[in-house]
């Protein structure tokens, strides 16, 4: 047992949360307050950077389609999920009943695809053979659920979509993956698996992420459900069916 | 169904029920927007209040928002309705019933004795009238008085909530988050954690190191896992140490099914909780967390805006007298809530509702990160309610939850209310807190060290 200093110094590594351990108190540290602004205008400039879908399509590895929601800017967006859901009006897309489509959403954090989505898509096909010859949608203002009426429209077995997550103060880049079994318009989140945490702050590795992705594909394909109906049986696969915070 | 219709600069508003005013009557939120029953104009919401302003109260009585037949709420509202304690209001109207609140006539005694008479809808009808400074101002002089191991509620007291939260319920993480609150006088409310997962034996073992803490350092608070009320049914009848019983709430027999929950497994949860008699002050043994927007969430919102569903909220927490009740404002999102503006007067009129309604009412003053809000909105509604005498606020370290990923109040938010307002924690903890020397006793405690082995933290 040291000096209490250094106690007080060690505690600190037991929690993420930003205890200060002083039992004197006072009033927050300007160091403190000017770290807590910094991670908070990370979180909120994250939300409201365009996606960088350039990259994305110049790709040469990826054929792409751009697709928009119904949310016609960021401020709609924010305010009105329900058209965050649905394809813009007039979108056609062509009824090939792929075996799997995969869907690169915005979401919350268009960083987070603009930093995770290739490699992750990389790192799926590496490992999972219907990916390779997925078709891709970049989604624009887009929700989770924007998959389903994607999945529906092309007649795809099952959807897969990679969407930037709510931004938190610690990492503000954080992508989710979404698994649907033949979605349609009005499918429940219970309907869904999914893989979160996905980003390169102590979170889910490229590699670690597609194989739980290839495991779920694999296994959707062979009970032909997705949701709280495939559970996940093997431990080191953590699996949550039904998030509702997309 | 009657029609309702008013007048505003000459042009003529129709509403189609009692709903329909009340909606239209509702300041502006994106969450009734969401809905498609906010008011089509500014104007159009004037016209509303106009017509809330005449309607006597004991129409609440006859014509409901959610039918009698298919909604257990509104079966519990109204028969559970106290007509001796509406006596003195039933020829008022509305707009009357606001005259009477900031009259002198309203006082501690005269609310309490009111609140059995009132019905959710009528006090949620009644703040669509007011402003933020009307909601603070009556809010200010009711007085709700609840007790397990210590009082909440008392004037001149603002409690809190320490929220310890960790993202993977490391039992010592959760103890350093502990001390850190303890340093700074936070958890009279309560010791509550949201654990990651509602696995019961991890909840069990939460609860046993919470409990153990307590007891080592004979805290006079009390602690909870805030989990199902099916899993603290189960986890009482395992023998583990559960003092207060959580359980999200909301406005609607099929909201709260989405919660999976019905009055009579509350009132079962309750019997579980006053039969385990853990309190010793008061056998106050529920919890109960709300916020506007649930129901609507849950698609159970039957045209009934977010405002009046949270104050049909309170109409099924106060069925169980709950210990502590608080709204969880900022967290639902910018769909529901959408700046700061909106967060602030829901904030108000949440405490407003629950205290008229006889609630031991707090707030999680917080927001997510795609709000259009920030610190300073913070203190600004944290500083209202610390006005309008609220019974407790939740705090976490440094104003973020790592774990349920959002901003709520931190312990040096409560000091600095504490300090601004003169008001103290809750008489039995604070007296700890002194013997101990705690909470802003600058440099009072004697050996922090020690207090730390104490603690079990040996690192």
């Amino acid at each position: 047992m040291g000096s209490l200093e250094k106690r007080l110094t060690s505690l600190k590594t037991m929690t993420p949360s930003r205890v200060r351990l002083e039992a004197e108190g006072g009033p927050y540290p300007l160091s403190r307050l000017m770290a807590f602004q910094e991670d908070h205008a990370a979180a909120r400039d994250a939300i409201f950077r365009a996606p960088d879908w350039q990259s994305l399509e110049t790709d040469p590895s990826m054929v792409t389609q751009r697709v928009k929601s119904r949310a016609q800017n960021r401020a709609v967006y924010l305010k009105r999920p329900d058209l965050g859901r649905r394809l813009a009006q007039g979108t056609h897309l062509e009824r090939t009943h792929p075996a799997l489509a995969i869907v690169i959403a915005d979401g919350l954090s268009p960083p987070a695809l603009s930093a995770h989505a290739a490699p992750l898509v990389h790192g799926l096909r590496a490992v999972c053979q219907i990916a390779k010859s997925a078709p891709i949608f970049l989604a624009e203002q887009a929700r989770v659920a924007i998959g389903d009426e994607i999945g529906a429209m092309t007649g795809a077995e099952l959807v897969l979509v990679l969407i930037g997550e709510r931004p938190g103060l610690t990492v503000s880049d954080s992508l989710g993956a979404y698994l649907s079994w033949k979605p349609n318009i009005g499918t429940r989140d219970s309907s869904r698996n999914c893989v979160s945490n996905i980003h390169a702050n102590g979170g889910l590795s490229y590699a670690v992420a597609a194989a739980r992705l290839a495991w779920l594909i694999s296994r959707a394909r062979d009970i032909e459900t997705t949701g709280i109906g495939l559970k996940d049986n093997s431990p080191e696969l953590s699996v949550i069916a039904g998030r509702t915070a997309l | 169904m009657p029609t309702y219709c008013a007048t505003a600069r000459a042009e003529r508003f129709t509403f189609s029920s009692l709903a329909h005013v009340l909606a239209a009557a509702t300041p502006e939120k994106s969450g009734d927007q969401l809905a498609g029953i906010a008011a089509n104009s500014a104007l159009e919401r004037v016209a509303a209040r106009r017509v809330l302003l005449d309607l006597p109260l004991k129409t609440f009585l006859n014509e409901v928002v959610i039918p009698y037949e298919t909604d257990e709420v509104t079966r519990l509202i109204l028969d559970t309705h106290d007509a001796a304690a509406f006596a003195p209001f039933s020829s008022m109207t509305v707009g009357e019933l606001r005259d009477w609140l900031l009259s002198p006539v309203a006082t501690a005694q005269t609310l309490t004795a009111a609140a059995p008479g009132f019905t959710p809808e009528m006090i949620a009808a009644v703040s669509k009238l007011m402003r933020n400074q009307d909601l603070i101002r009556v809010a200010r002089k009711a007085e709700v008085i609840t007790a397990f191991r210590n009082t909440i509620g008392r004037k001149g007291t603002l409690a809190t909530r320490l929220q310890p939260n960790h993202p993977a319920d490391d039992p010592m993480g959760i103890a350093v988050a502990v001390l850190d609150g303890l340093f700074f006088g936070a958890g009279d409310a309560v010791i509550g954690i949201n654990p990651a997962s509602d696995n019961i034996a991890n909840c069990h073992s939460l609860l046993s190191s919470l409990d153990d803490i307590r007891a080592r350092f004979d805290i006079p608070t009390q602690t909870c896992v805030l989990t199902h009320v099916t899993n603290a049914i189960e986890l009482l009848e395992a023998g583990a140490p559960v003092d207060l019983i959580f359980q999200s709430v909301a406005g609607s027999e099929g909201a709260n099914e989405g919660f999976g929950i019905s009055l009579s497994l509350l009132g079962e949860a309750h019997e579980a909780g006053l039969a385990a008699a853990r309190g010793t002050v008061g056998q106050n043994v529920m919890y109960f967390e709300t916020g506007q927007g649930a129901a609507l969430s849950a698609d159970a919102h039957h045209g009934v805006d977010q405002q009046t569903l949270e104050a049909r909220a309170y109409g099924v927490a106060r069925a169980f007298n709950p210990m502590l009740v608080n709204t969880v404002v900022g967290f639902i999102g910018p769909e529901y809530l959408y700046d700061g503006k909106q967060i602030i007067r829901a904030g108000l009129e949440d405490h407003f509702c629950g205290k008229l309604l006889g609630l031991p009412m707090g707030v999680d003053v917080c927001y997510t990160n795609h709000v259009q809000a920030d610190q300073d909105d913070m203190d600004t509604l944290a500083t209202l309610l610390a006005c309008a005498g609220v019974n407790f606020l939740i705090t976490v370290p440094g104003a973020d939850d790592a774990m349920l990923g959002y901003q709520s109040l931190a312990f040096e938010d409560i000091d600095y209310l504490r300090e601004i307002s003169g008001l103290k924690a809750a008489p039995e903890f604070d007296v700890w807190l002194r013997r101990v020397g705690l909470g802003g006793h600058s440099g009072a405690l004697p050996n922090p060290a020690d207090f730390i082995t104490k603690m079990g933290l040996m690192a």
